[in-house]
């Protein structure tokens, strides 16, 4: 039962735009930051381009990453506010349920995303042209699964941590590691086997063999895997979280 | 103390035996009581002495470890959905999102319960009108309590369960809180409410259970249990008449006449202390520099009853 969903969504929306610093650090800057060091880099590397150097072919796969991984900390750091302040506990006493609640504000979290990603995109184009061939359309409906599935991370650990000071220490050991280990940086195969093991066990894995997949043109079923288990990290994820929630 | 509660002609809420434990520490140590339709209930006690955990079992926010409660026939804890939309809450120091406004809060509210009451009435009643586009941030601490007692109204309840709810107010605001509470019960509402103010107890009150290391230690109207438990009140008399003192102690009922000088302390029931004394003076015809009543209140019950004063 989501009564109450899209008024909270739109309501808590509102309610974090009026936050001017809050605003500036998610949505606008990052996007500064790009295009400060676009034009200080002043790159003119093909982002599809085979002979690219890693870190430029993979930059939207980056980009994606570290906005998702802000996404989390700051779904976490704000259901910890909630939860100190007594807002939560008031909550509880209406019929709003815990899923409702976390819903609303990783919709608010998506939304935000979304517009933080398509302004780096907009702007970073002009510094690391992705080509005429780039698969923006396929990239963007991955980033938004992948951003939805490893959002759920954040459920678990926002359901318990119970002080916002302890928040964003504990997101940050739980989520750095797991980006460390996704592949992103480091080639999996150059890893000691253990930590293979351990890297390919951790849900940002996937995540970022998806996303780079479909960046450089790969198609949607030979990542069918990557996504069955992000699914399946969404789904156990949701299903802890509900269990473990806590509302004071 | 065991304590047998006083069954009223209606209980919209009826607690049995309610037991809550923490770990090992015990909250609620086999509390029972009812509160009656329409009447304005306190569960009174210091801190820590399980009100608000008492009130939480039986709002639905907590499981009892044992005992039986019903409100409004249901059970909290099984009919915590039907409950909701039958009873209002307002917790003790719960806060909203801080950039929240005062409108939106309750708009909000409104959009969770089948049947609410129109927003902007509610505001003129709770006199947050010209307030409605301030963020809760900026509202002040009586502000703030009113829009949380704004909340508990939005769905029309039938019981209103309102939990210290003028703790850290000042004096003024806390009339003001008083006023509104008195207002809720004039709409035909029942009012549960926690307290650790006696004078707020006192004042707004029909009836109260002294609760004191989670146990119910007496239940009763405030003046009830006062001539209970405290049937002695003083009266001092301030004169230079010498034969003053004689004639206190002659008064029927007094029991004791202390003089310190001028002043003369007299004990006595209660009931007709300060007009036997009056009656006295006026019929020695002695003349008097000063006289002062010191009646017994629910602080003093607390103390007799539980051999501790209040702590704030």
């Amino acid at each position: 039962m989501l009564r109450g969903l899209w008024r909270l969504t739109w309501l808590e929306l509102r309610i974090f735009l009026r936050e001017p610093l809050g605003v500036f650090g998610t949505v606008l800057a990052p996007v500064l930051v790009f295009l400060a060091l676009g034009r200080l880099l002043g790159g003119r590397v093909r982002a599809t381009d085979p002979d690219a150097a890693d870190v430029a072919r993979d930059l939207p796969v980056v980009v994606a990453m570290l906005v998702a991984v802000g996404a989390i900390l700051s779904l976490v750091a704000i259901m910890a506010i909630y939860r100190e302040g007594g807002i939560l506990k008031r909550l509880r006493a209406t019929p709003l349920r815990p899923a409702t609640i976390l819903t609303a504000h990783v919709l608010v979290k998506m939304l935000l995303s979304t517009t933080t990603l398509t302004l780096m995109a907009v702007a970073g184009r002009r510094f690391v042209p992705a080509g005429a061939e780039a698969p923006w359309l396929s990239f963007g409906v991955a980033v938004v699964f992948t951003v939805a599935c490893v959002l759920s991370i954040g459920f678990v650990i926002a359901s318990v941590v119970p002080t916002a000071r302890f928040a964003q220490p504990l997101g940050a050991l739980v989520l750095y590691p797991m980006l460390g280990l996704s592949g992103l940086f480091v080639p999996l195969d150059v890893l000691p086997p253990g930590l293979q093991f351990v890297a390919r066990a951790l849900p940002f894995t996937p995540a970022v063999s998806l996303l780079r997949g479909i960046w450089h043109g790969e198609g949607w079923a030979s990542h069918t895997g990557d996504m069955a288990v992000l699914a399946l990290v969404f789904a156990l994820c949701v299903a802890l979280a509900s269990r473990v929630f806590r509302w004071e | 103390m065991d304590v047998q509660p006083i069954v009223p002609a209606e209980p919209v809420v009826v607690v049995r035996h309610l037991r809550k434990s923490y770990g090992r520490t015990v909250a609620v140590d086999g509390v029972s009581f009812d509160v009656a339709r329409g009447e304005i209930f306190g569960l009174i006690g210091p801190n820590g002495a399980g009100k608000t955990t008492t009130m939480e079992c039986v709002e639905g926010l907590r499981a009892p470890d044992s005992g039986t409660i019903a409100v409004l026939g249901l059970d909290p804890v099984r009919d915590v959905r039907a409950l909701q939309e039958r009873i209002g809450v307002q917790l003790q120091e719960a806060q909203l999102q801080k950039r929240i406004t005062v409108r939106e809060a309750v708009d909000l509210w409104a959009a969770l319960y089948r049947a609410p009451v129109d927003g902007g009435r509610l505001l003129d009643q709770l006199g947050l009108r010209e307030r409605q586009h301030a963020r809760f941030m900026t509202l002040s601490g009586g502000q703030k309590q009113r829009l949380l007692i704004a909340l508990a109204l939005v769905n029309d309840p039938e019981v209103v369960f309102l939990d210290e709810l003028t703790t850290g107010l000042d004096p003024q605001a806390r009339r003001a809180i008083w006023d509104l509470v008195r207002g809720i019960r004039a709409r035909g509402k029942t009012v549960f409410l926690t307290t650790h103010l006696m004078e707020e107890a006192e004042r707004l009150c029909d009836r109260v259970a002294i609760i004191d290391r989670g146990r119910l230690v007496d239940l009763g109207a405030p003046a009830e249990l006062v001539r209970r438990h405290c049937p002695t009140a003083t009266v001092v008399v301030v004169t230079a008449a010498p034969e003053a003192a004689a004639a206190f102690a002659a008064i029927p009922g007094v029991t004791s006449v202390v003089q310190d000088g001028t002043t003369h302390t007299i004990r006595g029931a209660a009931g007709g202390l300060v007009t036997e004394v009056i009656r006295c003076l006026a019929g020695h015809r002695i003349d008097v520099r000063d006289v002062r009543t010191d009646l017994p209140t629910l602080e003093d019950v607390f103390l007799e009853t539980t051999g501790r004063a209040m702590r704030d």
